[in-house]
This record gives C-alpha cells, sequence and structure tokens, in this order.
C-alpha cells in the first residue's frame, strides 16, 4: 500500500490489505500480531494499518477477537508476539510519561461505557480535562458541558450518575468523555449495540460529524451492518485469526469467503444494503 | 496540522474600519486557560461590526472553537463566518458545530444556595428517620425470612441441601483457622492479664477461673460473631448485591422463584449451624490460650487447669456463651442479605452497602450481647 496525500472524508480509496511501508497517513500500524491465552489463539500474524482521518469499521463472528484486538491497539493487552505502532510508536516500550502522553491522543468507548459509577456524568467527563490539561474545575465543567451538548445530550443528564441514564445516554455520556482531550483517534467498541435504531442512525450521523468537523480517525468494532454501510470508509474483516480482508465495503463484499459471504449477503446484509441504496438515490435526486 | 506549534493569540485590530478580530497561533486545550485570560480581555472590544481573521490560526479544537464563538457572541450568527468560506478543511464546520451544539444545549441551571443552619439540622433529622426506617425494615425482613422459612420446612424435597452445603463450608469451615487462631491468642492475653493483676493478692491460681469464665460466658461467642460479622455479613451482602445489580434477582422473579427462599434461607441455615459450632471451638482453642500461658507461667500444669475447670465453673456457662450463638447468628445472616438486597444498579452502591452491613452486624451483635449480659446478671444464670 502506498498512500500519499489526504485522505478526503468520505471517499475512501481502493485499498489492497497487507503490509507496506510506513507514511504519513498511518496514524495505527499492527505488524505481525499474535495474541494467545493459554493453549487458545486468538490472532496469528495479524496485520492492520490505519489511516488518518478514515472511519475503519471491524467485523467478524463473535469470540474472533475485535475487542481483544482493540485493547492490543490501545496497550491494555500486551501482545504475545509482533509489533503495534500508534503514532509510530509502541506503546508497551515507552516509559511512563512518554506513554501517558500519547494515550492523551486517543480516545476510547467502552462496550458498557465504562463510566465511573461514583461519579456524575458531567465529573466524568471534567476528570481528564482537569488531570491531564490544568484545567480548573470552574473551566473543566465549562468545557465537559460543551462536550455533552456536542454529543447531544442535554444539561439534565450532566448531574446524574451513570446508574439512572439510560443505555443510549450512557453510551453518548461515554462518547463525550473519550472527546475530552480532543483526541485525533477515536476506538469505538460496538458503539450502537444495545441502541434503537433511530438512536443507532443518530449515533452513526453523529460520529460522521464528529470525524468530518474534528479530522478524527475513528476505529469501529461493530455488528451493526446498517453502521458500515452509512459511515464507514474502509471495512476489516478478522476472520481465522487474522485479518482476512481490509478494503470499501463493495469490494470487501465481494470476497469469496463463506463467511464474508454469509455476513454481508445474508438476509440483513441484503436489507442493509438495499437501505444504503435508498438512502443514496434519494440524495441523487 | 502539524504546523509548528505557538501559542494562541487574539488582538482587536481598532485601526481598520471595521475592526478586526485578529486570530492566530494554536487554539487547543493545551492553553487553554491562557486562551481564556486572553479572550476575557478583548471581550469588551468586540462589537456587531467587527470582522474575524482566521488566517493566522493554525490549529483548533473542540475547546478553541468554543472560546472563539463565545469571543464572537455579539456578531449576528448568520455574518459570522460569511467571509470565510475558503477556511481549510473542517474549521468552519468546527467553529459551526460546536455554536450549534451550545445552541441546542438547555439553559444553565441556578446556582445552589449556601448551605444553612437549618440543612444541618434538617440533615440531622434525615439521619434519624432513616436509622427508624432501617430498623422497621430489618424487622420486616426478619418476618420475611421466617414466613419463608415455615413454607419451606413443611417441603422436605424444597430443600436446597447443595446450597446449604456450600454456604456452611463457606461461613463455617473455612473459618475454623482463623477463629481458633484468634481466639488462642486472646485467651492467652486473658490469661497474662490475670496472671499480672492477681499476683498482687496471690491469687494467681483464679486465673484459671478468669479465663474460663471470660470465655464460656463472652468471649468464645462474642469474638466468633464478630469476625463472622466481617467475614460472612459482608461476603452475603457482597454476593446478593451484585447479583441485584445484574439483574439475576430480577431474573428469579420472573421465572416464578423465590429469592428469599432461594438465597436467603440456605445462609441463614448455614450460620445457624456454622456460628454455634465455631464459638464451641472458639471456647476450646481460647481455654488452650489460657491453659498455655498458665503452664508456661504459673506452673499451673494443663491437667490441674483441667481438674480445676471441672471443679470450679459449673456447666451453666457454658450453655449462657452458647444459647447467644444462634440468636447472633440469625441477626448476621438477616442484615448482611437485607443489605445485599437494597443494592441499587452501581458497584459504588455495593461497596456503600457491604460497609453497611458490617457496620450494622457488629453493632447490632454487641448491644444484643450487653442487654443478655444484664438479663443473664439478674436471672442469677
Amino acid at each position: 500500500m502506498s498512500g500519499s496525500g489526504a485522505i478526503m472524508p468520505g471517499t475512501a480509496r481502493p485499498a489492497t490489505s497487507g503490509t507496506g511501508t510506513e507514511d504519513q497517513d498511518v496514524v495505527v500500524a499492527i505488524h505481525d500480531l499474535r495474541n494467545q491465552f493459554g493453549p487458545q489463539v486468538v490472532h496469528d500474524h495479524l496485520d492492520l494499518q490505519i489511516r488518518r482521518g478514515e472511519i475503519l469499521g471491524v467485523v467478524g463472528g463473535s469470540g474472533t477477537g475485535k475487542s481483544v484486538l482493540l485493547r492490543s491497539i490501545i496497550g491494555l493487552q500486551p501482545p504475545t508476539q509482533g509489533e503495534v505502532r500508534v503514532f509510530g510508536e509502541d506503546l508497551l516500550s515507552l516509559d511512563t510519561e512518554a506513554r501517558e502522553k500519547l494515550e492523551q491522543r486517543f480516545g476510547v468507548l467502552f462496550q458498557n461505557g465504562a463510566l465511573f459509577s461514583s461519579q456524575t456524568v458531567i465529573e466524568n467527563i471534567a476528570m481528564p480535562m482537569i488531570e491531564h490539561a490544568g484545567l480548573d474545575r470552574v473551566q473543566a465543567t465549562q468545557l465537559a458541558h460543551l462536550k455533552l451538548a456536542l454529543v447531544g445530550l442535554t444539561r439534565e443528564a450532566a448531574n446524574k450518575y451513570p446508574s439512572e441514564l439510560s443505555g443510549g445516554m450512557v453510551k453518548r455520556a461515554a462518547l463525550a468523555r473519550a472527546l475530552a482531550l480532543d483526541p485525533e483517534i477515536l476506538f469505538l467498541d460496538e458503539p450502537t449495540a444495545g441502541l434503537d435504531p433511530i438512536a443507532a442512525a443518530a449515533f452513526d450521523q453523529l460520529i460522521q460529524t464528529l470525524r468530518d468537523a474534528l479530522g478524527l480517525t475513528v476505529f469501529l468494532v461493530t455488528h451493526d451492518l446498517d453502521t458500515l454501510y452509512t459511515i464507514c470508509d474502509r471495512v476489516a474483516v478478522i476472520s481465522q485469526k487474522r485479518v482476512l480482508v481490509c478494503a470499501p465495503l463493495d469490494q470487501v463484499a465481494e470476497t469469496p469467503d463463506a463467511w464474508v459471504q454469509a455476513y454481508f449477503h445474508g438476509p440483513r446484509g441484503r436489507a442493509a444494503e438495499a437501505a444504503s441504496l435508498r438512502a443514496s438515490t434519494r440524495q441523487v435526486d | 496540522m502539524n504546523a509548528t506549534s505557538s501559542a494562541g493569540q487574539a488582538h482587536v485590530d481598532t485601526g481598520s474600519s471595521p475592526p478586526r478580530l485578529m486570530l492566530s497561533g494554536d487554539w487547543t486545550l493545551a492553553s487553554y486557560p491562557e486562551l481564556l485570560q486572553t479572550c476575557e480581555a478583548i471581550q469588551s472590544q468586540i462589537t456587531a461590526q467587527t470582522v474575524i481573521d482566521l488566517d493566522g490560526l493554525s490549529r483548533l479544537d473542540t475547546a478553541g472553537a468554543d472560546l472563539i464563538n463565545q469571543l464572537c457572541e455579539p456578531i449576528p450568527a448568520a455574518e459570522r463566518w460569511s467571509d470565510h468560506e475558503h477556511q481549510p478543511g473542517g474549521r468552519l464546520a468546527m467553529l459551526r458545530l460546536v455554536a450549534q451544539a451550545r445552541q441546542g444545549y438547555g439553559p444553565p441551571p441556578p446556582p445552589p444556595g449556601r448551605r444553612t443552619l437549618t440543612d444541618g439540622l434538617a440533615h440531622i433529622g434525615e439521619v434519624m428517620a432513616g436509622i427508624g426506617q432501617t430498623t422497621v425494615q430489618l424487622l420486616g425482613f426478619g418476618g420475611l425470612v421466617l414466613a419463608s422459612l415455615a413454607r419451606e420446612v413443611s417441603h422436605p424435597s424444597r430443600w436446597r441441601l447443595t446450597a446449604l452445603n456450600a454456604q456452611i463450608e463457606q461461613t463455617g469451615w473455612n473459618a475454623i483457622p482463623i477463629v481458633a487462631l484468634l481466639t488462642f491468642m486472646v485467651g492467652a492475653v486473658v490469661a497474662f492479664l490475670g496472671a499480672t493483676v492477681l499476683k498482687d493478692f496471690g491469687a494467681t491460681i483464679y486465673t484459671v477461673d478468669l479465663v474460663a469464665f471470660s470465655f464460656l460466658r463472652e468471649f468464645g461467642v462474642l469474638l466468633t460473631a464478630i469476625l463472622l460479622a466481617g467475614r460472612t455479613a459482608s461476603a452475603f451482602t457482597a454476593q446478593i448485591g451484585s447479583m441485584r445489580a445484574n439483574q439475576e434477582v430480577d431474573a428469579l422473579r420472573t421465572l416464578g422463584l423465590d429469592p428469599v427462599a432461594l438465597l436467603v434461607i440456605p445462609r441463614v441455615l448455614a450460620l445457624l449451624i456454622s456460628l454455634p459450632a465455631l464459638t464451641f471451638i472458639a471456647m476450646l482453642a481460647g481455654l488452650c490460650g489460657g491453659a498455655m500461658v498458665c503452664s508456661l507461667t504459673l506452673d499451673i500444669s494443663p491437667t490441674m487447669f483441667l481438674g480445676l475447670l471441672h471443679s470450679d465453673i459449673p456447666v451453666a456457662n457454658f450453655l449462657v456463651g452458647l444459647v447467644k450463638a444462634p440468636i447472633f447468628a440469625f441477626v448476621i445472616a438477616l442484615i448482611g442479605c437485607r443489605e445485599g438486597f437494597r443494592v441499587s444498579g452501581s458497584a459504588a452502591s455495593v461497596g456503600a452497602h457491604t460497609t453497611s452491613s458490617v457496620v450494622q452486624s457488629i453493632f447490632v451483635v454487641i448491644l444484643l450481647d450487653a442487654l443478655a449480659a444484664l438479663f443473664f446478671m439478674e436471672m442469677g444464670w
């Protein structure tokens, strides 16, 4: 892969999976990754690159290690073998200070939100700003309200505790916390799981808007076919312990693999494809 | 994006007409406090006619965009960015997005009032009322458990022997080492105390009576109960509490199963069996500790210790001690389980109720023991 020039939002370039030379557009490079838990090998010889400004969707069956891959990238899961470079650095080999600095450049939305249950929503969002950006409580709270507004929550939610929020609000609040330090990469673990279709569509839209306006790079683990069809520039399929294919959706869907075919051309895949086609023709009209 | 970083700056060029707001450098979170000061300083110079100049701007994030929007508040929104369509990338999109988000957000809440003396008094009142409620609830829960127990007893097929067995192992069997060790050491300490104090009267032989009376009547059962209040009540609360936080208790209800019968009864019964058994072990261990000190420092051999025990100490003391054990067991299990059921939603709540269950059960155990001591003394037992 030889990437040069900026990737414009929404216009994904044709690309093939595989290794390539390091270039400026690659923000995360995974090379020959192997993850093993006891006798169980989750990833083996896995290669993947995330480019600046793209929304990369990661799909795979349950238990194929999508979340483990995410944890490997953000340094929570030391790989058994191989190398993960974020902004050209190997997180695990950095000293604490450099690592903290690097970690501030990415935001993570965990599957169940992982909001701190002993703090209110606004405290959850203000905390990283107080700790890392050197703001005082008043300034941080002021900015935290902006983040809440950005993810489409209202002021009423600000002083609630996570246990008092609905599932969709938890996801939005967690996204606001992930955005607290204005990260360059956003890691989302099943952001639309458990949301109703309207909320899920709104969430997709929100991510796309934020990406376009803030120039974010988004790494997205999902099962939601609609998300893949509407916002993802490229899709990576994890199967047989590695990235089977990583390309724009139409190319991925043509991959002659039984699982990929079942995934994209099953009843749900066809429905999502039809829906996205309808949406795009409506735009043309 | 990778332009050399320089701190963000802003000033109003009043020489030109209309006045120009010159923005330059990085407007990012990293320099937020300084930018905020800059903005406050020039805020008064911004009027509806001011023209914004973004050409010197290098980096911008949501924090900076928010500040710029606040700064440009006096300029009508429609004209604010009209001349900036040539700006690179998503810069305008971000400024607009931030402005839009702020607009859709609710009005600021009224500032909280100052706390007054009345608030403090009200808080004390609330706490007192809470204690009263807790007591009433505990009695109610006790009734619920007894009623459920009565129902279950008549159906031997529904006895949950496996659960009971597992609970006895956890609360009783696994607690033997710690209970025995602790009471052994306290027994030794009491004997030392007796030896020191009674020496002045030449009555060191009564150390045996001191150890025996204190352990049979009070220490055996009290120490065991306090230990189990810390060890078991907290475990019960955490187990049931995390099940509640995970909606498992609700799931039991929807399956037509009684959570009290399923979760509470085995725990109560297990503790009713474990605590008296552990009390007996505690008494033995305490006496052993006393006997050891007696034989090492007072030349009272274990045989003589046993002889004195046999002749001087009526068996009523043993019974007075042991009869309290089932009562303590019931109370500890009850408080532990009930606090578990009071857990709501979050993990923080599990922690809070676990603390509360330990404090309550230790308090109630000591309170009951004091009452019982009064009662037995008046009865002359």
